[in-house]
């Protein structure tokens, strides 16, 4: 009889709030080995890794380690069973030691239970580091580390916890090429001991360097598992596009003028030397790949996040946008991609955050408050019992529609979407692009952000690349394809 | 899947007239069991007791719909009170200067807070807790510790009542009626009641989100100066160590008016509400007798269980 693989995933599926997340994911982990798994952004990977490290509740579906059916309810349950992983965003407690870092949550005890054997411990972590030939002192604090060596001491910590099987998601971010050379060595010597490795990344030439396996999902499904030399770069981009043309629509005559105008903008770390201009009556899309930036770039035009250098200007004016407030007041208006962090205030009705960003007058007016909010709820075809409802009660769509009719209601010249239709259900999503070609008809000018290539290739007017925080790429959209999109926006 | 329409649970109920029907119920077992509840007297004798808990709680309901707090409060009645009673004596200044030299006292405070707590950002438990000290301590100073008295009869009238009315309860109804009209009907009120329930999504909003917490900090400073005023004028004297632990039983009243701790949730009537509970309970028992130890235990007891509900109410 075979033996089993260490970790099968059968029809796992997954919905947020109507949408679905994961379709019928499905994967095969072998010991010893490196799986890649690759896909768009929303194609479903980073909920499929979730759900293996137990963050995660499947709806449904089937999670064998070993051949042996396994219900995860939290991270301690996945880590008890072999699967750790090390996030994009590393997460240690930095006061403590490295040893430290490396025992929580299993710390060895002496004498009481609770009283912790420091020396044990730094042993423990002695023999971890050797077993993987990383010299660092488990007595460092942690804070003290570079961002490598941190990752380092992640990956021994899920070592200590007897991990069979570790998932790393994006590892070299942040790391120098010399850093990420001796991260493939420490991944070598984990194949060695017979750690299977989910790997997920974006950067071609590492996964090729570092993949014995890759599976690429698209749309929360599972497309294909092939091995690593039986792929190259363009077929790989050939599967996670995989879509048909999409429709596009009838391109409107030649827009107004320049409504909105970016000259070298800078935030150090974020994005640098961007410059375009944004007409009336137009949609200029930007694509990228999550990180580029370009929300960021978003919320420096809003004001949010000011920029440290650059210049913005509008209907050719030089100005200066040190807060929302001042944003909204120089008709810009922003419907931010993070719905609950910026979109609404929860607990207040449909109503009052409707008008929220436009109440001109200091006394609310609360008859014309009310028709005002019934009138946009029919505009936009909001679903609601009342307009009294809390935005928290809506569904994703429904607040999606609150927040821009918001927005709208400012009566801005100047329109910026960041992911307008992010976990939204098809029908609303068709919905919302509809009213954003209507809005531009309308004459407001709009910056549109997706990380759905077809919904720009069909929306925009044009189309700018961001990578890395630059702008790698004008493009037509009638005269482009997502293949071209990715090859501007996949790192190098 | 979008809209909830299932009939009004008994929770729910509950939840919107459970404090009103509270109060009733006590109310009717109290007349019960002492007749000298249900009586005029009696009760303009509560909404007189309950009246500088209650302009203090008006305040803190705006704080706390912000998502601060304010424990400042006590220390500031006390300044506002010595400065007031200083200005008042023997007749050296009119009252309306009196008047408005204590309520600045108290709005200077506050400002300060507003300050510390949205400029230097220093969280308002932190930032309140060291004015609490600070106030005192200069109510201690502008008194030289010594209880300032021989007040004008024009300032201590204030105390007093018009016709059967008590003037504090005057105040106190115009103070919670002012508040509840700004929150209700006024910007202003939408945008505190928008700092508290998301300050982020607030100031993407076009908010700004330091001015109003200024000026919920202020304006709740500036009604323990009205407190203090009603205090001193009442007692006749301006007292550096009156108003210890004024504070907490705002706030109490406050969190049993339903206003939630975290912010963004709350109203005025509630707030009212919870200071006659208060009132009503504290009046009953000592119409009954019961030792004032065994009262601060009831008290302990209700301000829980208000608490206990509301979180209970945030995460059904």
């Amino acid at each position: 009889m075979p033996t089993p693989p260490i970790l099968e995933v059968n029809q796992l599926t997954k919905s947020f709030a109507g949408v679905r997340a994961l379709v019928d994911a499905k994967l095969v982990v072998e010991a010893g080995k490196v799986h890649v798994v690759m896909g768009e952004n929303g194609a479903g990977k980073s909920t499929l890794m979730k759900v293996l490290a137990g963050l995660h509740t499947p709806d449904s579906g089937q999670i064998l380690v070993q051949g042996e059916p396994l219900h995860l309810r939290n991270p301690h349950d996945a880590l008890r069973r072999g699967i750790a992983m090390i996030h994009q965003e590393l997460m240690p407690f930095l006061d403590l030691s490295v040893a430290e870092n490396i025992g929580i949550g299993r710390e060895p005890c002496r004498w009481f239970p609770g009283w912790i054997d420091r020396a044990a411990m730094h042993r423990e972590a002695e023999t971890l580091l050797a077993r993987l030939g990383v010299p660092i002192d488990p007595a460092r604090r942690m804070g003290d580390l570079s961002v490598a060596e941190m990752q380092t001491v992640e990956i021994v910590k899920a070592l200590g916890h007897k991990a069979s099987v570790i998932i790393m998601d994006e590892p070299t971010t942040a790391l120098s090429a010399r850093e990420v050379t001796a991260l493939f060595q420490v991944i070598e010597d984990l194949k060695k001991a017979g750690v299977a490795i989910i790997y997920i990344s974006h950067k071609m030439a590492e996964i090729f360097r570092v993949a014995d396996t890759i599976t690429v999902m698209r749309d929360g499904r599972h497309i294909t598992t092939r091995p690593a030399w039986l792929l190259d770069e363009s077929e790989l981009i050939r599967l996670m596009v995989g879509r048909d043309p999409v429709e596009r629509a009838i391109k409107k005559p030649t827009p107004g003028e320049t409504a909105l105008e970016v000259r070298d903008l800078e935030s150090s770390g974020k994005f640098h030397n961007i410059s375009f201009t944004l007409k009336r009556g137009e949609i200029l899309g930007i694509a990228g790949l999550m990180g580029a930036g370009r929300t960021e770039l978003a919320h420096a035009i809003y004001g949010l996040e000011p920029a440290d250098s650059g210049e913005i200007r509008i209907h050719g004016k030089p100005t200066h946008i040190p807060t929302p407030a001042v944003a909204l007041a120089a008709g810009i208006a922003l419907v931010g991609e993070d719905r609950k962090r910026h979109g609404f205030v929860p607990k207040m009705s449909v109503r009052e955050n409707l008008t929220l960003s436009s109440m001109k007058r200091g006394w609310i007016h609360q008859r014309a408050e009310r028709a005002l909010a019934d009138e946009q709820i029919r505009a936009f075809d909001i679903k609601v019992s009342s307009h009294d409802q809390p935005v928290e009660k809506l569904s994703g769509g429904n607040q999606q529609k609150v927040v821009i009719a918001k927005a709208v209601l400012t009566n801005p010249d100047i329109l910026i979407l960041d992911e307008p239709t992010r976990g939204i259900d098809i029908g609303a999503k068709g919905e919302i692009h509809a009213l954003i070609t209507r809005l531009a008809r309308s004459g407001m000018a709009v910056l549109l952000i997706s990380s759905e290539l077809p919904e720009l290739l069909a929306l925009s007017d044009r189309l700018l690349v961001m990578r890395e925080g630059e702008l790698t790429a004008e493009l037509d959209p009638l005269h482009t394809t997502e293949e071209e999109i990715l090859r501007h926006a996949m790192p190098v | 899947m979008t809209t909830n329409q299932a009939q009004p649970r008994f929770s729910s109920i509950l939840q919107t007239w459970g404090l009103p029907i509270a109060l009733l119920l006590i109310g009717a077992a109290m007349s019960f069991a002492h007749p000298a509840f249900l009586t005029t007297t009696n009760l303009i004798n509560v909404a007189r007791q309950v009246s500088i808990n209650g302009i203090l709680a008006v305040g803190v309901t705006l704080v706390l719909l912000t998502g601060g707090v304010d424990l400042s409060l006590g220390s500031v009645v006390a300044l506002a009170g010595v400065v007031a009673a200083s200005l008042a004596q023997a007749g050296a200044y009119p009252v309306f200067i009196v008047v408005a030299a204590g309520v600045a006292a108290g709005a200077c405070c506050g400002a300060i807070n507003g300050v510390v707590v949205t400029r230097g950002r220093v969280p308002s438990f932190i930032a309140t807790l060291g004015m609490m000290t600070a106030a005192r301590g200069l109510a201690l100073v502008v008194s030289n510790g010594r209880p300032v008295s021989n007040l004008s009869p024009d300032f201590t009238r204030l105390g007093g009542d018009l016709g059967r009315l008590p003037i504090p309860v005057i105040v106190f109804a115009v103070v919670a009626l002012l508040a509840w009209v700004v929150l209700k009907h006024f910007r202003l009120g939408r945008h505190i009641h928008a700092v508290g329930g998301n300050p982020e999504a607030a100031r993407a909003a076009g908010i700004r989100v330091g001015a109003i917490g200024m000026i919920v900090y202020t304006a709740c400073g500036a009604l323990a100066g009205v407190a203090g005023l009603v205090l001193a004028a009442r007692t006749t004297t301006g007292q550096p160590n009156a108003g210890v632990g004024y504070e907490l039983d705002a706030i109490a009243a406050v969190v049993i008016g339903g206003t939630s701790l975290s912010g963004g949730v709350g109203r005025i009537s509630g707030t009212i509400l919870g200071v006659l509970l208060i009132g009503v309970i504290n009046n009953g028992l000592d119409l009954l007798a019961v030792s004032s130890y065994y009262q601060a235990i009831v008290k302990g007891v209700i301000i829980i269980g208000a608490v206990w509900l509301d979180r209970n109410r945030q995460h059904s």
